[in-house]
This record gives C-alpha cells, sequence and structure tokens, in this order.
C-alpha cells in the first residue's frame, strides 16, 4: 500500500479530477450521486496521503535527503526541458495530509451546509477542480508545474467566491480576488522566467543546487535578491500579504466550506508552500530574507490591528488569516522552514475548524453575518460552542492546544535571529528584534479579538430575538469534532526535546535538524500575552467591567481607522480613479488620434488612390491591349539597353 | 524571284494599310482579301504551294464572306463613316510603329540556323501523311474545334426570345 | 537574294499593321479584321521558317493549317458575339463597350 502510493502518488491530484470531470459531464443532475462520488474520491486520495505519510516517516533521512520524484517530459527543446511528475518529500507528504484531510472534511460538512442550494452538484465539481489543483500544486517537482496548478487554484478561487454569482457583492469579490492575486502572479511568471533564463532549470532540486553557485551564473547577490523579490511577489498576492491583502476579506462572499477550505487551509498557503520551497533562494540571499520576513510580520501586526474591530465573523476570521499567514512568512524570512509548515498545519486544522464553526453559526443565524445579533449561542449549540473554544484557545497559543507549539517556535527561530538571543550574526539582528516584538503584539493581539468574538458570539443573551438557532446536523458537526480534535493534539508532533525520528522538525527541514529546547523565557512570556489578551476580552466583552463603546470613543480615531481598514481599499479606489483612470484616458486618447489616425489614414489613403486608380479600368477591351502591347515594348526596351546579356537577349526571341 | 518578293511584299502591305485606313468598312474587307491573296502568293514563293491554296479557299473566301455577312448585318446606312478611328489611334500607331522598328532590328540582329537544303517538290501527300500519322489527335481536336465553334457561334447568334 | 530575314520582317510589319487595325479602330468588325491579318501574319512566319530552317520537314506547313482552321473558328464565333452584341446595343463601336469595369 506505502508502495503502491508513494509509486503513483499522481492519482493523488487525478482521482479529485476523475470526480470533477464525472460530475460536470454526468453527474450533475444528481446531486447526492455527485457528492458521493467527490467525497470517495478525496476520501482515496486522504488515505494515499496518509499511506505516504507513513511511508516518508518510515524511510527518515532518505526522503529528507534525496526526495522521492517520478515525472515525465512534459516539452523539451535545446536549452529548455519541463517536467510533469510528482516530488514526495516531508514537506509535500505533509501538506498532502493536510489539504486531503481538510479538504475531505469539507466535503462532507458541505452536505448538510449546501444542502437544497440549486448548484450542489457544480459546487461538489468546484470543490473537486480545486482539490485537483491544490494536490498538483503540492506534489509539483519544478516551478512551471507548480504555476499551472497556481493559476488553476486561482481560477477555482474566483469560481467559488463567485458560487452565488446572483449575488452582486460575490461577483465583485470573486473579481477583485481573481484580479488582485493576478497582479502577485505577474510578479511570479517574471521571477520563474528570471530563474529559467539565468539558471537554465526550472527543477526544484536542481535549482537548490544552482541557485547557492549564483555567482557561476554571471549574478550578483543584489540580482538574485530583486529576482527573489520579483518571484516573492507571488506570494504576496495569493496569500494575502500586505499590500495585497485586499481580495481575502472579501472573498468570504462566498459558501463558508470555501472560506474554510480555500480561504484559511489551503489555497492562501501555497504562497507560504511556494516560498518554503524555493526557501534556498531566499536564504542565499539575506536581504530577501529580511523582506520576506518584515512583509511577513508587518501584515501579521497590520491584519491583527484591523481584526479587533471587525463586526462579521467570517471578516475577523479572514483578517485573522491573514495576521496568521504572515506569521508563516515570518518564520519562513527567519530561516525556518520548519516553524513555518509547522504552523501552516496547526493553522489549518483550527482555522478551517474556526471557519467551518462560523459556517455552522450562519447556518443557525439563516446567516446573519452580524456579531452583535448573536449572543448566548452557548445553549443552543454545544457541539459548535467547544470545538470553537478549542479553535480559540489554539489560534491563542494556550498550553496544550496546537496553537502553541508553532506559535512559539515562531516566534523562537525569530529570537534566534535577533539581538535578544546574543548568538545571532548577520546584518539584519536589529530588524529582527523588532520582528520579535512585533510577532509578540500581534500573539497578544490575536488572543484578544479572538475571544472577542467568541465571548460576542457565544455568551450572554441572544440579541436578535427573532432568530431561533439550533444545533448543526451530524455531516457538520463530525468534521467540526475531527478538527477539534486535531487542533489539540496537531501541535504535539513538535514536543520540544523529541528527538531524530521522532520530532516534526526533524522531518520537515532546511539544513540540519536541531532537537527544539523549551525556552521557558518565551514560554511564559508569550503565554502572559496571550493571557492578557483574554483577560482583557473577557473583562470586555463577558463581564462587561469596562464598555467597549466608551472605549471606542475614548481612542476614536485609532478606532475608525481600524474599523476601515486602514482605508486601504479607499486608496486603492482612489489611485484606481484617478491614477489608472487618468492613465487610461490618456492612452485613450492617444488610441483615438494617433493609432486610430494610422488605421484609418490608411484606410483613407486606399480609398483616395482607387478613387485615382479606378479611372485606369476603363472596361474596353482595345485600352488593355493597347496597355498590353506598350508594356511589350517598354519591357524590350529596358532589356534591350539596360542588360545585353545571352539571357535576357534569349528571352526577347534573339541572340544565340 | 527577288522582284517578285518586292511587288508581293509591297502590294499586301500596301492593301493592309489600306485596309486599316480606309473610312469606308466595305472598302476594309475588300482590301483584307487583297492582303489575303498576297499572303497567299507569299506562300508560293516558300513554296508551299497546298497551304496557298488553302489560305485563298479560308481566308480570301470563307472568312471574306464571314465578314461581309457581318458588315450587312450590324451596319446600316450610309457606309462612308462606318469605318473611323478611336481616340487612341495615335497611341496605337506609335506603339505598332515600335514594335515594326523592334521586330526588324531583332530578326536583322539574330543569327538564323538557316538549311540548304531543298524543300521536297510535292508537299501535299507529306503534309497529308503527318496530318493523319504524326498530328491525327491535334487534327480531330481541330475537326472537333470547329464544329463546336460553328455550334457555339448558331447559339449566340440566336435571337433571344423574351419569356413571359 | 531574297532569304529568311525578308519573309520576317515582312511578316513582323503586316502583324503590326494588323496590331494598328486592331487597336485603333471603332468598329468592332474592323478590330476582327485586323485580327485576323495578325494571325495571317504569323502563319507566314511558320511557313517561312519552316522552309528555310528544316526544309525538308513540313511540319510547320501543317502547324499553319491548324492556326487557318483556328482562325476560321475565331472569326464565326467573333460575328457571332457582335451579331448579338449589336442586337442588344444596336451597335458596333467598342467604345461603348465598357462592361469589362466596376
Amino acid at each position: 500500500m506505502i508502495e503502491f502510493s508513494l509509486n503513483n502518488a499522481w492519482l493523488i491530484p487525478f482521482l479529485p479530477a476523475v470526480a470533477f470531470a464525472l460530475i460536470v459531464l454526468v453527474l450533475r443532475p444528481l446531486p447526492r450521486v455527485s457528492a458521493f462520488v467527490s467525497i470517495t474520491c478525496i476520501l482515496i486520495s486522504f488515505i494515499m496521503a496518509i499511506s505516504i505519510g507513513i511511508g516518508v516517516i518510515q524511510g527518515g533521512e532518505k526522503f529528507v535527503e534525496e526526495p522521492f520524484k517520478k515525472a515525465v517530459t512534459w516539452f523539451s527543446m535545446s536549452g529548455l526541458k519541463i517536467e510533469m511528475g510528482f516530488q514526495i518529500d516531508p514537506t509535500s507528504a505533509m501538506m498532502l495530509f493536510v489539504v486531503t484531510l481538510v479538504a475531505a472534511l469539507v466535503q462532507i460538512y458541505s452536505i448538510g451546509y449546501m444542502h437544497g442550494d440549486k448548484g450542489f452538484s457544480v459546487f461538489y465539481a468546484y470543490l473537486s477542480l480545486f482539490a485537483m489543483s491544490m494536490l498538483g500544486l503540492v506534489i509539483a517537482p519544478n516551478l512551471l508545474q507548480m504555476f499551472v496548478f497556481w493559476e488553476l487554484v486561482g481560477l477555482c478561487s474566483y469560481l467559488l467566491i463567485g458560487f452565488w454569482w446572483y449575488k452582486y457583492s460575490a461577483r465583485e469579490a470573486a473579481k477583485k480576488a481573481f484580479i488582485t492575486t493576478r497582479t502577485g502572479d505577474f510578479g511570479l511568471l517574471m521571477g520563474i522566467l528570471l530563474l529559467q533564463i539565468f539558471f537554465g532549470t526550472l527543477d526544484l532540486q536542481e535549482l537548490a543546487v544552482r541557485i547557492p553557485n549564483f555567482t557561476e551564473y554571471g549574478l550578483t547577490a543584489g540580482a538574485l535578491t530583486l529576482i527573489a523579490a520579483i518571484l516573492f511577489l507571488g506570494p504576496i498576492g495569493k496569500s494575502g500579504q500586505f499590500p495585497l491583502h485586499v481580495w481575502l476579506p472579501d472573498a468570504m462572499e462566498g459558501p463558508t466550506p470555501v472560506s474554510a477550505l480555500i480561504h484559511a487551509a489551503t489555497m492562501v498557503v501555497a504562497g507560504v508552500y511556494l516560498v518554503g520551497r524555493t526557501l534556498f533562494l531566499f536564504k542565499t540571499v539575506p536581504g530577501a530574507m529580511a523582506f520576506v520576513a518584515f512583509m511577513g510580520a508587518f501584515t501579521a501586526l497590520f491584519a491583527a490591528s484591523i481584526a479587533i474591530t471587525q463586526t462579521e465573523m467570517k471578516k475577523i476570521l479572514a483578517y485573522s488569516t491573514v495576521s496568521q499567514l504572515g506569521y508563516m512568512m515570518l518564520a519562513l524570512g527567519a530561516g525556518s522552514l520548519t516553524a513555518s509548515m509547522f504552523h501552516l498545519m496547526t493553522h489549518a486544522f483550527f482555522k478551517a475548524l474556526m471557519f467551518l464553526g462560523a459556517g455552522s453559526v450562519l447556518h443557525a443565524m439563516h446567516n446573519e453575518a452580524d456579531i452583535w445579533k448573536y449572543g448566548g449561542l452557548k445553549k443552543y449549540m454545544p457541539i459548535t460552542y467547544w470545538t470553537f473554544l478549542i479553535g480559540c484557545l489554539a489560534i491563542a497559543g494556550i498550553f496544550p492546544f496546537a496553537g502553541f507549539f508553532s506559535k512559539d517556535l515562531i516566534l523562537e527561530v525569530v529570537w534566534a535571529n535577533s539581538t535578544l538571543s546574543g548568538h545571532a550574526h548577520g546584518p539584519f539582528q536589529g530588524l529582527y528584534t523588532l520582528l520579535f516584538i512585533m510577532a509578540s503584539m500581534t500573539a497578544m493581539m490575536t488572543a484578544f479579538y479572538m475571544f472577542r468574538m467568541f465571548f460576542i458570539c457565544f455568551h450572554g443573551e441572544l440579541r436578535d430575538k427573532h432568530a431561533h438557532p439550533h444545533e448543526s446536523p451530524f455531516s457538520m458537526a463530525m468534521p467540526l469534532v475531527v478538527l477539534g480534535i486535531l487542533s489539540v493534539v496537531g501541535g504535539w508532533v513538535g514536543w520540544p526535546g523529541l528527538t531524530e525520528g521522532k520530532a516534526f522538525g526533524y522531518f520537515v527541514r532546511m539544513g540540519e535538524f536541531e532537537i527544539v529546547h523549551a525556552n521557558w523565557t518565551l514560554i511564559i512570556s508569550s503565554t502572559v500575552l496571550a493571557l492578557i489578551g483574554i483577560g482583557g476580552a473577557i473583562a470586555i466583552y463577558w463581564k462587561n467591567a469596562i464598555s467597549h463603546e466608551e472605549l471606542a470613543k475614548k481612542f476614536a480615531p485609532l478606532y475608525k481607522l481600524s474599523f476601515n481598514k486602514f482605508y486601504v481599499d479607499e486608496l486603492y479606489l482612489w489611485i484606481i480613479h484617478n491614477i489608472i483612470d487618468g492613465i487610461g484616458r490618456a492612452l485613450w486618447w492617444v488610441d483615438m488620434h494617433i493609432v486610430d489616425g494610422v488605421v484609418d489614414g490608411v484606410a483613407k489613403t486606399t480609398k483616395v488612390l482607387g478613387s485615382v486608380f479606378r479611372r485606369v479600368q476603363t472596361g474596353k477591351m482595345q485600352h488593355y491591349a493597347l496597355v498590353l502591347f506598350a508594356g511589350v515594348v517598354v519591357l524590350v526596351i529596358i532589356m534591350s539597353f539596360a542588360d545585353t546579356s545571352v539571357a535576357s537577349l534569349s528571352l526577347l526571341g534573339g541572340g544565340r | 524571284m527577288v522582284f517578285m518578293f518586292w511587288l508581293i511584299a509591297i502590294i499586301t502591305l500596301g492593301s493592309a494599310l489600306a485596309m486599316v485606313l480606309n473610312k469606308n468598312i466595305f472598302r476594309s474587307a475588300l482590301f483584307m482579301v487583297v492582303t489575303f491573296i498576297g499572303v497567299a502568293a507569299m506562300y508560293v514563293l516558300l513554296q508551299a504551294d497546298f497551304l496557298a491554296a488553302v489560305q485563298i479557299l479560308v481566308y480570301a473566301g470563307a472568312i471574306a464572306i464571314f465578314i461581309v455577312f457581318g458588315i450587312m448585318l450590324t451596319v446600316r446606312g450610309n457606309m462612308k463613316q462606318t469605318n473611323l478611328f478611336s481616340k487612341n489611334a495615335a497611341l496605337a500607331g506609335l506603339v505598332s510603329l515600335v514594335l515594326v522598328v523592334i521586330n526588324a532590328i531583332m530578326v536583322l540582329t539574330s543569327d538564323w540556323p538557316v538549311s540548304e537544303a531543298a524543300p521536297p517538290v510535292e508537299t501535299v501527300g507529306q503534309i497529308a501523311e503527318l496530318m493523319l500519322t504524326k498530328f491525327i489527335v491535334p487534327f480531330e481536336v481541330v475537326a472537333v474545334l470547329l464544329l463546336v465553334a460553328l455550334l457555339g457561334a448558331i447559339i449566340i447568334a440566336k435571337e433571344v426570345k423574351k419569356t413571359s | 537574294m531574297i532569304g529568311l530575314n525578308h519573309f520576317l520582317v515582312f511578316s513582323g510589319t503586316l502583324f503590326c499593321i494588323g496590331l494598328f487595325g486592331a487597336l485603333a479602330k471603332r468598329s468592332a468588325i474592323a478590330i476582327l479584321m485586323g485580327l485576323e491579318v495578325m494571325l495571317t501574319a504569323v502563319n507566314i512566319n511558320l511557313v517561312a521558317i519552316s522552309r528555310y530552317v528544316t526544309p525538308e520537314y513540313l511540319v510547320g506547313q501543317v502547324f499553319a493549317v491548324f492556326v487557318i482552321a483556328v482562325a476560321a473558328a475565331e472569326v464565326a464565333v467573333g460575328l457571332a458575339l457582335i451579331v448579338a452584341i449589336y442586337r442588344n446595343r444596336i451597335s458596333v463601336n467598342v467604345e461603348d463597350f465598357d462592361w469589362l469595369k466596376w
């Protein structure tokens, strides 16, 4: 089984593709069968992913040092060889596990959530297509294949955000998501092309060998930093990093399972995954690392500060996702693939859990989005309540929940790079110190806004008197429970002190394996920060010791700034309306008067010439014959005067 | 021989010019007949007596009659101004004249591989033999062509009945 | 001594006179006459070259016979056309015939 799965890993993305094709071509009128086929396929993929995971764990060192790769040549010409295939190493095996797991759970969840929707079958078709694309991305052995699937997941994201296309906001959000991520993808494509041009290959393993010796390929460190920065534009767009984060909160217009699957657990982490896959490139140039780390930390803090004041459950979760993605980027920027991937995994568990919980709440409250209309849901929906609490504790970083381990690991790697640790080196130590402070603040704010939402929703009295909330059906509750369990135990694989062959960091890593030692200063300080955040939320929103309205008034400018998301959308709108439209108008003028002028001019010239030369066509045979013989005369004269060679004379009939 | 050639040439070319220059189309037709007969005489000079006979029969006989029929069927009334020049006569004349000169220069500057062998005395038999052996296919094709031309001429010239 | 050149110049001149008639006259019948003269001039060429270059073979004369036959066919069809056009237009003046344009 393990052997079979390893050798046929291509089946993992292929099965959902089959499901997609079946639903689109045959099963569309049969919603139940569609769902069944789709879930069956993803479950088989899930089982294969697990067996691959077991195989990788058994293989241990072997897979870390040399990934298991199988590929066929897609096309090749001199200087360019592109393969299609799969590459299994601990990182991709971990991603396969996470993606298939969350996809399977979300598909099961959707049976209940999408029940009765007229696009039920299509929804499953899209989910399968997405699963196929994401899994294809995960196992891609080269950057071009990755890019192809990268665009495919973007397409699926577009389709699923705009799934309720009859809603204006959904359509607009879909377009916004697609265009914004495309902006970043342009950079990614440029980066890939530059890598191909300079290094002559796109294969990840080849690149890993060649890039550290970049000077042999005629590059300077500055140029490589620039290439890395350009490549990083793709992850900025896809993983919602500042300043291209604007699409992710709007993407919540899609059905909630989609938000959980695509915009929390899998697709948005594709950017993180890509940077992780190409981390050797970033590691070669410290400037690029600092850039990535700074973007990550800033995004984390920025998004957290917005999330504090939002009033829609999914929006809060979306900003939280942006923030946590920033965390992962920060970990990559600090040079730790382990920390980043670890947080990616735990985040997938607890964020998917919270999104599905939010979906459960929305389902119960008939799509009422405003959290101030909720309250006291604890007694109506206990399963959702308890699982959601687990999610909140996990993201806040409370021992022994999953988030505690991964978040602390990130803080620790940043700490290790900063002046605080005392044994860091390199030019950016000071920066990393700042980033560490930002990350710690983010951790506190995360705990605060999560529990703010939690208490508003689940405690107190139900504020909307017309609502009749109820617990969700089994198909929706089951994934919540599974993810809840994983959100508790998922972090234990990174327990400090775990040794070779057991620790998460032994498998998913770049460079030497180091046993994680418990850094008590860090653990205590981060736990204290999280508890402060939670305590604040308790005081304000549960016990009502401090009025939140008065707080808002007291810090009115800050509150407004945060509530309006720092006016980034408005700024973009202004730029688009004034600058881009202005350029557009200028170009329109050029198009109208110069380009069209040339085109019209050509047509007009033709017309004038035509009206002149049509006189030549008299329609009289004699004129034509006359011209013919005059032509003969002219030709003979030209040839006899210009060229007296034998050839031309014999052409005329004379000579020898 | 020399005298005969020049005499025939002058008569032929003169009548050809007269054919072109005459304003009465009927007279033009008559001069055309003279030209054809002159050409037949040229054939005799070239020892192609069979061809000379054919020339007289076909050109001076049949074609001339055709032309006269054509004139009869089309031109009505006064015959005096029936064969005028068109507006591009001057240009046509120039082109023709230059072509004459060019042709003469080309012919005179070329070196022809003239053979001194004597032509056969009896030509009709040989022509018949060639036509019915080596050139039998073209011969038959020409026969069919004549038939088709005949039918085509009839169909084209036939009056179109107005259909209601 | 009369040689090949004489005949060729003669036939060329006759050809050009016929050409002049075909190009310069108004009457369609006159044009047809000019064409016939041109064809005859070509025949002289054929026969003359056959006589002086390959006197023992009569292929040139055979060819001339074919040309005469084609000329006869041509004049028959041409006259039929002229008659048909005349019936429609009551004219044989080619300056009135300009159907070959737009």
